[in-house]
């Protein structure tokens, strides 16, 4: 199957007074249609610039400065300001954490879907209308009818999110970028808006990039996942292989530092220190001064995202890489 | 007290006797005025946040207290702190009643008790050095006499908390979110409290950072004997840290049980419906309780259990009653009808 979208190589730069700031490194990863990806990582990793950067929505001074970004055979990074809006929105959605900050406030519910039609397909006002009453019966609001002529602030925060995604399938997307869908939700209501995403990927036929920090929420959702640190994937595979046997020290890492995992009580694995902040990114491996395996290849040279067991399972670790030359 | 078994423990640091606390928010006079059927009248609106809450806090033990966003958690840790002052109920700690007491009489209690926040970002003063954040309770608590005691004392509690004391002079907005929540640990540790009541103390923080400041709190839990009424609304936590678990909706709680027997068997239709959602590392959940409707909003509570109408078991006395917080087998407490008839 041809891919939906592939990301080679993509770098992202934010051009500041002082010099470059480089917040994405060298990120490639491929889609194809229902798949579902996970991007995760901590705050400040570059999972959000990467899908910003997907549909050219990065804002100045960044930048894409490298790389190839293919969706449905299109070169998406070449487009212009103006092609571009005819992917953005309509081929390609966008799902963000608040929705109260999505969704526009003075517009009732009907108008601000109508709206999103009538930008991208010829059709009436009522018939904008229609398509968006049966997008919100999709996503399962009750009395749909009265909750179009409602405004924003007259929805609970599960329903607001819900109109959200009801919003991002008006014009029968191939591809849904989630941008910490549920992270504002609460438990029982983030399980009914996953439930719902990964249904949705399957009857609409298309391709979701979930972007979290939480790595409970992705291993329920996802068939792979790409597990991001400081500006690179640092390793990406299949979602099982990569909750139960993670590679990556990082990864390892952040999975046992998950409570509830580990025995009630007990001090539960941290990482010493913290993530990088993008001006000063260590040299060798970004990794490396958290790292308890760190030798001097790791501070020297940076590790590539290699090929483990199958060439599914990329991990970027000397430790690996090098294997018992390490 | 709603059942005379729990009154027998004495070991109890805290108590909480059907504490009550509503907020008006009807406005001024003339906002409160209504129209109705040809007639002015004046009508207040109160949202009803914590509702006829019972319960012990064990000296050196973790109480969690989760629930849903509007359940009432972050409100009855003010209110059990006296920041609010409750409608009506009792709060005693060690053996005595502390929330009718007057500023004055209260302060040697504050020294006691002390409070971590959600946000870092918010909780710290912006222009005070951390060495001022942290020397105020100390001279304010009296608890050093001269300055170099003071300067002792910080730098001590800021080791404890694992950040250098070197950097006392700097401001917040130097310091990363996770050394931020560090630093507003140590404020509370300064005054060398019994009991600190955590709102939401990680819920800002990465994972990685997470665990270094649960890793840090269990510590000084350890190191002090501090006991913690630790608010969240993050399960995993809950079942990490805590002895017992309060689960909280529509500002009543309806279940009380030890963690392990909490996750293992809860029996609360919430609990259960809450439980079920949490989502688990690789694990995929067989069959989760999907709840019908949403959340009733804390100033209309409906009549009977507030539970009552998304229980998928809800019968005619859940309309009517409100369902009282029995014990069950030695250590479980369940405000369900249903649970007292055994038909759930």
């Amino acid at each position: 199957m041809a891919p939906l979208l592939e990301v080679e190589n993509l770098k992202v730069k934010f051009a500041l007074r002082f010099g470059e700031l480089t917040a994405i490194d060298g990120v490639s990863f491929t889609l194809v249609r229902r798949e579902k990806l996970g991007l995760v990582g901590e705050s400040g990793a570059g999972k959000s610039v990467t899908g910003f950067a997907i549909i050219n929505l990065l804002s100045k001074p960044g930048y894409i400065s490298d790389g190839k970004i293919t969706f449905q055979g299109q070169r998406l990074d070449k487009l212009s300001d103006e092609d571009m809006r005819d992917i953005r929105g309509n081929r390609i959605s966008m799902i963000f954490q608040d929705p109260m900050m999505t969704l526009n406030p003075v517009l009732t519910i009907g108008e601000q879907m109508a709206e999103t039609v009538l930008a991208h397909q010829k059709v009436s006002k009522a018939e904008a209308m229609e398509i968006a009453l049966a997008k919100l019966k999709k996503v399962y609001i009750p009395s749909p009818e009265e909750r179009l002529r409602q405004y924003p602030h007259e929805c609970s925060g599960g329903m607001r999110q819900r109109i959200v995604i009801a919003i991002a399938l008006l014009t029968d997307p191939a591809l849904i970028i989630a941008d910490e869908p549920t992270t504002a939700l609460d438990v029982t209501i983030q399980a009914d808006i996953m439930d719902l995403m990964v249904e949705l990927c399957a009857d609409e036929d298309m391709g979701l990039i979930l972007i979290t920090h939480d790595l409970a929420v992705v291993s329920q959702v996802t068939e792979k996942i790409a597990v991001m640190y400081a500006g690179k994937i640092i390793e990406s595979g299949p979602t099982a292989d990569i909750i139960h046997t993670p590679r990556h020290p990082y990864t390892q890492g952040l999975i046992q530092a998950i409570p509830g995992n580990s025995e009630a009580g007990r001090r539960l694995n941290q990482i010493p220190g913290m993530m990088p902040t993008l001006t000063d990114i260590p040299d060798g491996c970004a990794f490396h001064p958290r790292c308890g395996l760190s030798k001097d290849v790791c501070q020297r040279e940076t590790p590539l995202l290699l090929p483990t067991d199958n060439e599914n399972r990329l991990v970027a670790c000397h430790k690996i890489g090098l294997k018992n030359n390490f | 007290m709603n059942n005379p078994q729990q009154a027998t423990h004495n070991d109890a640091l805290l108590t909480i006797r059907n504490l009550v606390k509503h907020f008006d928010i009807s406005g001024g006079f003339l906002d409160q005025l209504k129209w109705v059927k040809g007639k002015i009248k004046r009508q207040r609106t109160t949202v009803k946040a914590v509702n006829d809450v019972s319960f012990k806090i064990k000296s050196g033990e973790t109480l969690s207290v989760v629930g849903e966003s509007g359940c009432g958690k972050s409100t009855l840790a003010r209110t059990v702190l006296g920041l609010y002052p409750p409608e009506s109920g009792e709060i005693i700690y060690q053996g005595a009643r502390i929330d009718d007491l007057s500023s004055a009489e209260m302060l040697p209690y504050r020294a006691k008790m002390q409070m971590i926040f959600q946000d870092p970002y918010a909780s710290l003063n912006p222009r005070m050095t951390v060495a001022r954040t942290l020397e105020e309770p100390v001279v304010f608590h009296k608890r050093a006499r001269t300055a170099n005691d003071v300067k002792a004392k910080v730098a001590e509690v800021m080791e404890q908390v694992g950040v250098d004391p070197q950097w006392a002079d700097r401001y917040p907005h130097e310091f990363s979110g996770g050394q931020r929540q560090r630093i507003s640990i140590a404020r509370a540790l300064t005054v060398d409290p019994e009991f600190i009541v955590a709102d939401e103390p990680v819920s800002a923080l990465d994972v990685s950072i997470q665990a270094q400041i649960l890793n840090l709190m269990m510590d000084a839990q350890e190191k002090r004997g501090l006991t913690y009424l630790f608010i969240t609304h993050d399960l995993s936590v809950v079942k990490h840290i805590s002895n017992r678990v309060a689960v909280m909706y529509l500002g009543t709680v309806c279940e009380l049980a030890p963690t392990k027997r909490l996750f293992e068997s809860p029996r609360h239709p919430y609990t259960q419906a809450l439980l079920s959602a949490i989502p688990e590392l690789g694990r995929l959940k067989p069959q989760r309780v999907k709840l019908k409707g949403e959340v009733p909003t804390p100033i209309n509570l409906p009549a009977g259990c507030v539970f009552h109408g998304r229980c998928l078991y809800a019968d005619d006395r859940c309309r009517n009653e409100i369902p009282r917080l029995l014990l069950y087998d030695g250590d479980v407490h369940i405000a369900c009808h249903g649970v007292e008839e055994k038909r759930l």
